[in-house]
């Protein structure tokens, strides 16, 4: 096993931090450990998260594309159930539009519309983070092979995508009752079908596909807060629905 | 207030923020200026300055809030919005040209305008009073500026500065508030096609609703209450922007439509 993959998977069932990332794999590289990494931990689930979708984050983070990662098994916190905190190392949680595939989507060319017409319904989402290097701080490869710092997700309830402009659509995304962040679905690369036509052209650059029944996470509309027990947080996203999740 | 501390001539700093205005010379914070200055002289200084620009031809037609969200809050450390009067030659129709020479320092930002189709007269207005209220929304830009030299202000210094109010830019669709919930509403706010930021209408104060709320309830210390026809700039949905000539300025909003403007 490479040796960055086994210190990723060690950190995550210990629950100890790495040092800051630093490395200078390429992002192909970086993929590679991802893939040794979620096999390791047991294997994904047909989910996927994107994440540095905004534009804000990429020039932060001195890149020029977005990055995907997958959940492992049993990552989903289901309604009614609570995040537990002392599980990780340092979760901060994001809003987000979740995407449930209806067909396979494959090739370089793929873009928002046909994302649109292969999706049979959209949700609101909380992506749960969780980085394994202290601090969130990491190159670009470094997050990559930590699988795009995937840590748990949680779904509101599906509604058809069908008269909704996700470009336009608001959130709002709470904590403790006060707003921490607002936006509108352009702040994911200009429109959230955008950001999974763009997962769908990198997957074809590794000749993979995305698979009918898949559920995409399209990236954070605001900025990830931190979260600890006591916290609740809440998204709401108009025209779609909301989601609250509770912290303990 | 010491005893030694002379009164201060609200009149005076009136003339000077409307000296700075007219000759687009910066003079430097009241703030610094005026020693013991309170939130009443503030607000006493600033309809002085209003007095001055309705003298040149104008009328309030309403008001405009700022400091509706939490990270400018915290920037200038205070806990509340403050507000201004909105004068009708500052007001724009959407696709309007708007000189920049005639300002010092401006920057834009999109905000959800509210009008009453009703009186609303604090105290005790709750947020259910103000939806009741309220007849329609519009999509709208707002340009601010500030009469303060580089944007050094304090919660006093922006009060008494017409609460850096420069132009508004109201849409041209009137849409009833009916049916949908304005904290959800989602806004794009773009420069020459580029998104610089986006926003959800409860950016303002929680929800734009609760800011024509303490609005009514703030005026009624002041004996004023708000009228129908009024016209309430909410409060901005994101973080403002310079900008400079030929900046072409588009703000979209889910349900209430398209407005822009264009600087020459």
């Amino acid at each position: 096993m490479n040796f960055l993959a086994s210190q990723l998977v060690h950190a995550v069932q210990t629950r100890t931090a790495l040092d800051p990332g630093s490395t200078n794999l390429t992002p192909e590289e970086a993929y590679e450990i991802q893939d040794e990494v979620i096999e390791a931990l047991g294997g994904s689930a047909p989910v996927a998260k994107l994440g540095l979708t905004s534009k804000a984050k990429q020039q932060q983070m001195k890149v020029a594309e977005p990055l995907y990662g997958w959940f492992v098994e049993g990552s989903e916190i289901r309604a009614g159930e609570s995040l537990v905190s002392s599980e990780l190392i340092q979760p901060r949680v994001e809003p987000e539009v979740a995407f449930l595939i209806g067909d396979d989507l494959a090739g370089p060319d793929v873009g928002a519309h046909q994302v649109l017409a292969a999706t049979v319904s959209v949700m609101p989402a909380i992506d749960v983070l969780d980085s394994r290097y202290s601090g969130y701080s990491f190159t670009l490869p470094d997050v990559i092979a930590d699988n795009a710092s995937a840590a748990h997700y949680a779904l509101g309830g599906p509604v058809p995508v069908e008269g909704i402009n996700l470009r336009n659509v608001g959130c709002v995304f709470s904590k403790n009752g006060e707003v921490v962040g607002t936006a509108a679905g352009a702040a994911v690369m200009g429109h959230p079908a955008a950001a999974v036509a763009w997962f769908v052209r990198k997957l074809s650059e590794r000749n993979q596909s995305l698979a009918a029944g898949s559920l995409v996470l399209a990236g954070a509309l605001t900025g990830a807060i931190p979260v600890a027990a006591g916290d609740s947080v809440t998204v709401e996203i108009d025209r779609i629905g909301a989601l609250d999740l509770a912290v303990r | 207030m010491s005893e030694n501390s002379k009164p201060i001539d609200h009149t005076a700093w009136s003339d000077a923020l409307y000296a700075a205005w007219t000759s687009r010379t910066p003079i430097a914070p009241l703030t610094e200026q005026v020693p013991g200055l309170t939130i009443d002289d503030a607000y006493q200084i600033q309809q002085g300055l209003a007095a001055h620009l309705i003298s040149d031809g104008g009328a309030v037609i309403g008001y405009k809030l700022g400091l509706t969200s939490k990270p400018m809050q915290e920037l200038l450390g205070v806990d509340e919005p403050d507000y201004g009067p909105l004068l009708s030659p500052m007001v724009y129709d959407d696709g309007a040209s708007i000189d920049l020479a005639a300002y010092i320092q401006p920057k834009v930002e999109a905000e959800i305008a509210l009008v009453l189709d009703r009186p609303l007269r604090g105290p005790n207005v709750t947020v259910l009073d103000a939806a009741q209220a309220i007849g329609s929304a519009a999509a709208a830009i707002e340009m601010v500026d500030s009469r303060i030299r580089d944007w050094n202000i304090k919660l006093l210094d922006t009060i008494s500065d017409l609460a850096s109010s420069a132009a508004t830019i109201i849409g041209a669709r009137a849409v009833s508030i009916e049916g949908w919930d304005p904290r959800l509403v989602g806004m794009i706010i773009s420069r020459n096609g580029e998104v610089v930021a986006t926003g959800a209408g409860a950016a303002a104060l929680g929800n734009p609703v609760q800011a024509v709320a303490w609005l009514a309830n703030t005026l009624a210390l002041h004996g004023v209450g708000l009228e129908a026809g009024q016209l309430i700039m909410t409060g901005s949905l994101h973080a403002a922007f310079d900008v400079a000539p030929g900046d072409v300025i588009k703000a979209e909003f889910d349900r209430l439509g398209t407005v822009q403007v264009r600087m020459t």
